[in-house]
């Protein structure tokens, strides 16, 4: 394992019943850089998310996230690593019943011993940084569109100022200048906060736009790892039409490699 | 996790995160000269100590790179956001008459919009009689199951413990004067009449107004019911009919099962306590209560079964985006068809006792 691993999973295997959606599964994600998953669909991305953050017990395997071997760490240091990182659902996952400014001060609240108004501060901070406006704190989620909800989550993800983000699918469904918007946000907070992403994805453009490294999905496990570049030269049958197809070659031209 | 100590006037040392915000804050505040703050040993800044040493207005040093990029990311958030102050709007004389119109108002335009829903599936119900094919079956029978088939053993408890307390504390009374033998009278009446149907009628408010509104209710924040107007199937036909026809014809038989156990519960206690034997149990029933008794209460079945479907399947379609409306119009749902079912078996009481049946 190299010292820069900031999370290690080793031989993970994921069942439900018959169907084996990871056999023996390990992949490295290292300490300040953005790992873009891809994968058909099916092929185990949101899994493997579920896996690392703790929603899910493998049915094998170990996960080391920052220093904590999640599956079998006690509850308290579960919480501890977990406070460390943030995710963002797919479509925000924002608590209905609160206002954007609220679901943004839950982690805080819940968390840290904070007064109010640094904690009302924060927040408006988060809802600023995440390029919303200001205005949009006293809305609630079934008011926002379905970008706006996608900032939030990424607001409330940021709450607690995570060392890892876990973004899933951030893109899907954004018009593409919203989504070409998100990836430049994504960039700048990276940059400023020194944030590791784990980024599950289907989004060539983003892939070209933020990750330092692509990891595929494929066959139970993971089947290559490496940078764009790389992944054109890959021999297997689907990284090749994935990296090879018309939507990629755009991209990739571009992008120019 | 170390403390963040100032070393000389105002150096700082250690992380300045939100967890040692309090800390830092504390080391800084009281202090506000406008000497520079010195940050060189810092050894983790994050979003909320940049805040924090942005909002003190001191010049910082000794930052190194990324953490001059995060403090003027910070910054420009902090400046572009801008600060949306809000304040309790103060109370005023006029507010409490204006709530008070307001809650009227939306009294009024909620009984509008239930009468419109009750004449809109009155519409309905009158095309589909007219095509007897456009009516769903399968989900007809579903309901009748759901609804109908899985109450039978708790409407039959309660029935039969109904009749059972009734024969205790009539036998109590009764036996006062002697005239053990009238408490058949008394079961068969109060239980043929009134409680039987009434107390079926709100189990399954409580049973099926709740899961009506729930499962259309959830339909309508997946978006399904905007599915089927779009491929012009009408939610009314297919939500709303099935479920209504279903307890139309299953809560009329729950009243029959109620009124057997009712008269079962009460006649075994009449029994055990009085020693009326099912025999002569038999014989008073017949000879003093007449068909019309349990006509009675049946009649009313159907009437509380359009209640209940209807303020259900109402309450389902007016569910919102949100998880909180799903449950506020679930526990409503429940509320309006047990106060409505009681207030309509009031006016049949009038109604009955004036037309002397």
């Amino acid at each position: 394992m190299r010292s820069d691993t900031i999370i290690a999973i080793r031989g993970l295997t994921n069942r439900f019943g018959k169907t084996i959606v990871h056999e023996n599964l390990s992949l490295d994600v290292l300490r300040g850089e953005v790992l873009g998953v891809v994968g058909a669909s099916g092929s185990g991305k949101s899994v493997l998310l579920r896996s690392i953050v703790g929603l899910m017990t493998p049915s094998a395997g170990e996960i080391t996230m920052l220093g904590t071997d999640v599956l079998r760490a006690s509850a308290t240091e579960r919480a501890a690593a977990s406070a460390r990182t943030g995710v963002m659902f797919q479509d925000g996952a924002l608590f209905s019943a609160l206002t954007v400014r609220e679901n943004i001060e839950a982690p805080m609240r819940e968390r840290m011993a904070i007064d109010p108004e640094t904690r009302r501060a924060l927040a408006d901070l988060r809802i600023s940084l995440v390029g919303l406006p200001p205005e949009a704190g006293d809305l609630f989620p079934a008011a926002l569109s379905g970008g706006m909800r996608k900032r939030a989550g990424l607001a409330r993800a940021l709450s607690l100022d995570p060392e890892i983000l876990f973004l899933d699918e951030p893109t899907a469904g954004l018009d593409p200048i919203s989504a070409s918007d998100f990836d430049s946000l994504l960039n700048s907070l990276r940059a400023a906060l020194g944030l590791t992403v784990f980024l599950v994805t289907h989004d060539l453009d983003t892939l070209q736009a933020t990750c330092d490294r692509i990891a595929v999905l494929a066959d139970r496990r993971v089947l290559v790892t490496g940078t764009l570049a790389q992944m054109r030269n890959v021999e297997d049958p689907w990284v090749h039409s994935y990296f090879h197809g018309p939507r990629a070659h755009a991209v990739l031209v571009k992008a120019g490699c | 996790m170390a403390e963040a100590i100032p070393v000389s006037p105002l150096t700082l040392s250690g992380p300045v995160t939100l967890a040692t915000l309090d800390e830092v804050r504390q080391r800084i505040g009281p202090a506000a000269t406008g000497a520079p703050v010195d940050i060189s040993a810092v050894t983790r800044l994050d979003t909320a100590g940049a805040w924090l040493l942005g909002s003190t207005g001191r010049p910082v040093t000794g930052a190194d790179d990324a953490q001059l990029m995060l403090m003027r990311k910070v910054q420009d958030a902090v400046l572009s956001g801008g600060a949306v102050e809000q304040r309790a709007a103060p109370h005023r004389a006029g507010d409490i008459p204006a709530a008070v119109g307001m809650a009227v108002d939306r009294f009024l335009a909620g009984t509008a919009q239930s009468l419109g829903f009750v004449g809109l599936v009155m519409a309905r119900l009158a095309g589909t009689l007219a095509h007897p094919r456009r009516l769903r079956l399968t989900a007809l029978a579903h309901h009748m199951q759901e609804a109908g088939l899985n109450a039978v053993p708790i409407v039959a408890l309660m029935g039969f413990l109904i009749g059972v307390v009734l024969a205790f504390q009539g036998a109590a009374q009764l036996r006062q004067f002697g005239a053990e033998v009238f408490v058949v009278d008394l079961i068969a009446v109060s239980i043929l009449r009134e409680l039987g149907i009434l107390l079926t009628a709100i189990i399954v408010a409580g049973r099926s107004a709740s899961a009506f509104t729930a499962a259309i209710g959830s339909m309508k924040m997946r978006e399904e019911i905007d599915a089927m107007r779009v491929l012009g199937l009408d939610p009314i036909e297919l939500l709303v009919l099935p479920r209504l026809l279903a307890l139309v014809i299953v809560l009329p038989i729950l009243g029959l099962v109620a009124d057997l156990a009712g008269l079962f519960g009460g006649g075994l206690m009449a029994w055990i306590e009085l020693g009326i034997s099912p025999s002569q149990f038999r014989t008073q029933l017949l000879a003093s209560i007449g068909a019309t008794q349990a006509l009675v209460g049946v009649s009313k079945a159907p009437v509380f079964a359009v209640i209940i479907a209807l303020v259900g399947c109402q309450q389902g379609l007016q569910v919102k985006g949100d998880a909180e409306s799903l449950g506020m119009r679930t526990s409503r749902a429940v509320v309006i068809a047990i106060f409505l079912v009681i207030v309509v078996d009031a006016l049949f009481s009038v109604f009955f006792a004036l037309w002397g049946v």
